[in-house]
């Protein structure tokens, strides 16, 4: 009986979470509508502006979030056995790749502050052509509100860690919890994987 | 029963007001919401009285030009987003969404008090807007006025409905994942009262539409703060589409409006008429049948705004199509009615008075859907009353009657019958002397946000201001006998008008945790009639 109602508690739990991820991805939808948009309008400025991103950052970055993904798993995994030592480990290793994307992210937007790729820190003249500007314009705020997503993501991941480290999350009986995050988390590596090429690849 | 009755109400559970603020009550919840917007929509409604005022006559003699474009904007916001939005699904929806699938509270209860705060935070956002001196870009934030020249406070308030947009999110979500995991043994999908389906409806509307709108909002946000010109058509921009983002959310937030008033209708009919509601399963379906093509008819607000030709036709072909799910819904409560045994009670001719209004402004709004015809009416009169109709005439008339239906269910009142009939009759005539006149001006030319106009056009204003009064009186009169029925009112009986529903099977105002052993349904929903001992009349005198 109990883990009838554990069971539906659980089943619950991440019903609301699949619904607040697609509420996420029309949050994204838009932009990604906005990047269609562009795109059809302008082709060949935004394929001139594409090259000027670095795609080696960007694919590297997409390595760590992907590893980190698989941590995070890994740590979902452990939390439903009841491990707990194993359960941090996962959770931390995933928000250290986390910060690490972060860290990288940053890297990025100095060196493209420098190069006077960064809208609203260049003057317009430093653009090609005006799409090219509003290329940029939309690489930074795509990336920033993906980064945003991170952030909360690591400081989601870091506080599970603590929580299940001090026992005040209860393994494996409250899993769920540590699975809702887990869900999370994938989302934000999703958004980045659809990103990655839509703003760095279409050169 | 008597061992219901002697469980303590959610009412008297808790008097401090730590009790209230920190509740996770579904029940006290929907309290907090009725009081904030019944707020907001005397702040939207003195907005609303100073637009009629100022129309009265043909000068500008009330308010500047720039005053007025702040009084129709501040009146747009306040109501699209703090009023209608919230009004029906998070007074109602949270009180009797569980307790009409017989569970003990939402899904998330934490989620759904959180969901307050974030609305109310949004709400003081707004208020800072007013104190502020206002935004004059009209509800829909059009660039680039908006993004470039509007000289108000833009971006504060688009803060506002950034955030109250994450609790209509959080709420749409709560609402979804309850009916789907929360409903009590024997409550299948086809058990389900009309009501509850018209909220699951708009809870996907809700959790899709929504984040939508936000990311919009964001953008115009960066656009007005860095000159991002994604917007700006001399930056490489384009204009059309923050209409196409703006609409593809606002179209279906107009069904976020009227759906829950449609389910509302739904109930009220069936207890009037005594009867089972006639083709359940067409009404359900079209609830769900009007979000959906909700999703598709943006377009029908850019007919004149430059997009391709076909795009237009297809959106207005789209837009026809919504009249079919929407006329089954009227047909089938006319159905119901048929050589029923009505009692013309007040929630019953708040529902007389939607379906006529309700009819009006779809008709009006198949007009407006054709393509040639739009040309000539769009941004006049003829919109501004077509809209009004639906959601002044639908959804208001709804609300009302919704409240004068379950007050004794909430609060443990009876109502004075009298005084709720007299208030159905003149929100009608109201309604109707203010917004008729306003079809006529628009077809004529006069154009929508103007306050200077051809002094022919005076007496179909001053009508429309008359009626204007009327509404607004009719309008603080439930407020006043209602509160007079807190103290003075007989007390409530369970089941009042004598109608089914497991809401009505617990006594009134519910208990704490709604029912005492959880139910279980047995048969389908609206088996009338129902035998009360006679309770109905014992209740009314």
């Amino acid at each position: 009986m109990a883990d009838t109602a554990q069971a539906r508690q659980r089943e619950t739990t991440l019903m609301g979470m699949y619904l607040f991820l697609g509420s996420e991805i029309m949050l994204f939808g838009g932009l990604f509508a906005v990047a269609l948009a562009l795109r059809l309008m302008h082709p060949q400025e935004i394929v001139a502006a594409s090259k000027h991103l670095h795609y080696g950052i960007g694919a590297a970055n997409t390595v760590v979030l992907l590893t980190s993904s698989l941590a995070v798993a890994l740590a979902v995994a452990a939390a439903e056995a009841g491990k707990i030592k194993g359960t941090v480990v996962g959770l931390q290793a995933g928000a250290g790749l986390g910060i690490g994307f972060l860290a990288l992210k940053a890297v990025e937007y100095v060196s493209e502050y420098h190069e006077r790729l960064l809208p609203a820190l260049a003057p317009p003249e430093a653009f090609a052509n005006p799409a090219a500007h509003l290329f940029m314009d939309l690489y930074l705020i795509a990336t920033s509100l993906h980064a945003v997503h991170v952030t909360i993501g690591v400081g989601l991941l870091a506080g599970l860690a603590l929580r299940v480290h001090h026992r005040s999350l209860a393994l494996p009986r409250q899993a769920t919890g540590v699975e809702v995050v887990g869900l999370y988390w994938h989302l934000v590596d999703v958004i980045w994987i659809f990103l990655y090429p839509v703003l760095y690849l279409v050169r | 029963m008597s061992e219901a009755t002697a469980e303590v109400s959610y009412l008297e559970h808790g008097h401090s007001l730590k009790s209230w603020l920190l509740t996770t009550d579904h029940k006290r919840i929907a309290i907090l919401y009725f009081l904030s917007i019944t707020l907001f929509f005397f702040v939207g409604g003195a907005a609303a009285a100073l637009i009629r005022i100022d129309l009265l006559t043909p000068e500008a003699d009330l308010m500047s030009n720039e005053g007025y474009n702040r009084a129709f904007t501040l009146h747009g916001v306040i109501m699209v987003w703090f009023f209608l939005i919230p009004s029906i699904p998070n007074t109602f929806g949270n009180f009797l969404v569980p307790l009409m699938i017989g569970a003990r509270d939402l899904a998330f209860p934490r989620l759904n008090l959180l969901s307050w705060y974030i609305y109310m935070v949004g709400g003081l956002f707004t208020i800072a807007v007013l104190v502020l001196g206002g935004v004059d870009t009209g509800w829909t934030f059009y660039t680039p006025l908006s993004s470039m020249f509007a000289n108000g406070n833009v971006i504060l308030a688009a803060t506002a409905i950034f955030v109250v947009g994450f609790s209509s999110i959080l709420t749409g979500l709560n609402f979804i994942v309850t009916v789907h995991r929360l409903r009590c043994p024997g409550m299948t999908w086809g058990r389900l009262p009309l009501f509850v389906w018209s909220i699951y409806a708009t809870s996907l509307i809700l959790v899709l539409a929504t984040p939508v709108l936000s990311i919009t909002l964001v953008l115009i946000a960066a656009e007005r703060l860095f000159g991002i010109g994604v917007f700006n058509p001399a930056l490489g921009g384009d204009p059309l589409l923050y209409q196409h983002l703006f609409w593809f959310y606002s179209h279906p937030a107009v069904y976020i409006m009227i759906l829950p008033a449609l389910g509302v209708i739904s109930e009220l009919v069936a207890t009037a008429a005594r009867k089972p509601v006639f083709g359940y399963r067409f009404v359900a379906g079209s609830s769900i049948a009007i979000a959906i093509l909700g999703f598709l008819v943006w377009g029908h607000h850019m007919f004149v705004a430059g997009q391709s030709m076909y795009a237009s036709a297809v959106f207005s072909f789209l837009s026809l199509a919504v009249a079919v799910p929407s006329g089954i819904k009227v047909y089938n409560w006319t159905a119901t009615l048929y050589k029923g045994h009505i009692a013309l009670d007040p929630p019953f001719l708040f529902a007389m008075s939607f379906i006529g209004l309700f009819v009006v402004g779809g008709m009006t709004g198949l007009i407006l859907a054709m393509l040639a015809v739009d040309v000539h009416v769009h941004d006049t009169y003829f919109v501004v009353a077509h809209f009004h109709y639906i959601m002044v005439g639908g959804t208001v008339s709804a609300y009302f009657g919704a409240l004068h239906y379950w007050w004794p269910k909430m609060m443990g009142r009876m109502l004075p019958l009298v005084w709720g009939r007299l208030s159905a009759i003149f929100i009608f005539l109201g309604f109707n002397l203010t917004f008729f006149p306003q079809f006529i001006l628009g077809y004529l030319g006069m154009p929508r946000r103007y306050h200077v106009y051809p002094a022919e056009f005076q007496t179909l204003h001053v009508l429309s201001s008359a009626g204007a009064s009327v509404l607004g009186l009719a309008y603080l009169l439930p407020f006043t006998y209602l509160l007079y029925s807190l103290r003075h009112g007989g007390k409530a009986p369970p089941n009042p008008w004598g109608a089914t529903g497991l809401e009505w099977t617990v006594p009134s105002p519910p208990p704490q945790h709604n029912f005492h052993e959880l139910p279980t349904v047995d048969g389908p929903p609206y088996q009338y009639p129902v035998e009360v001992d006679g309770e109905r009349e014992a209740a009314h005198g």
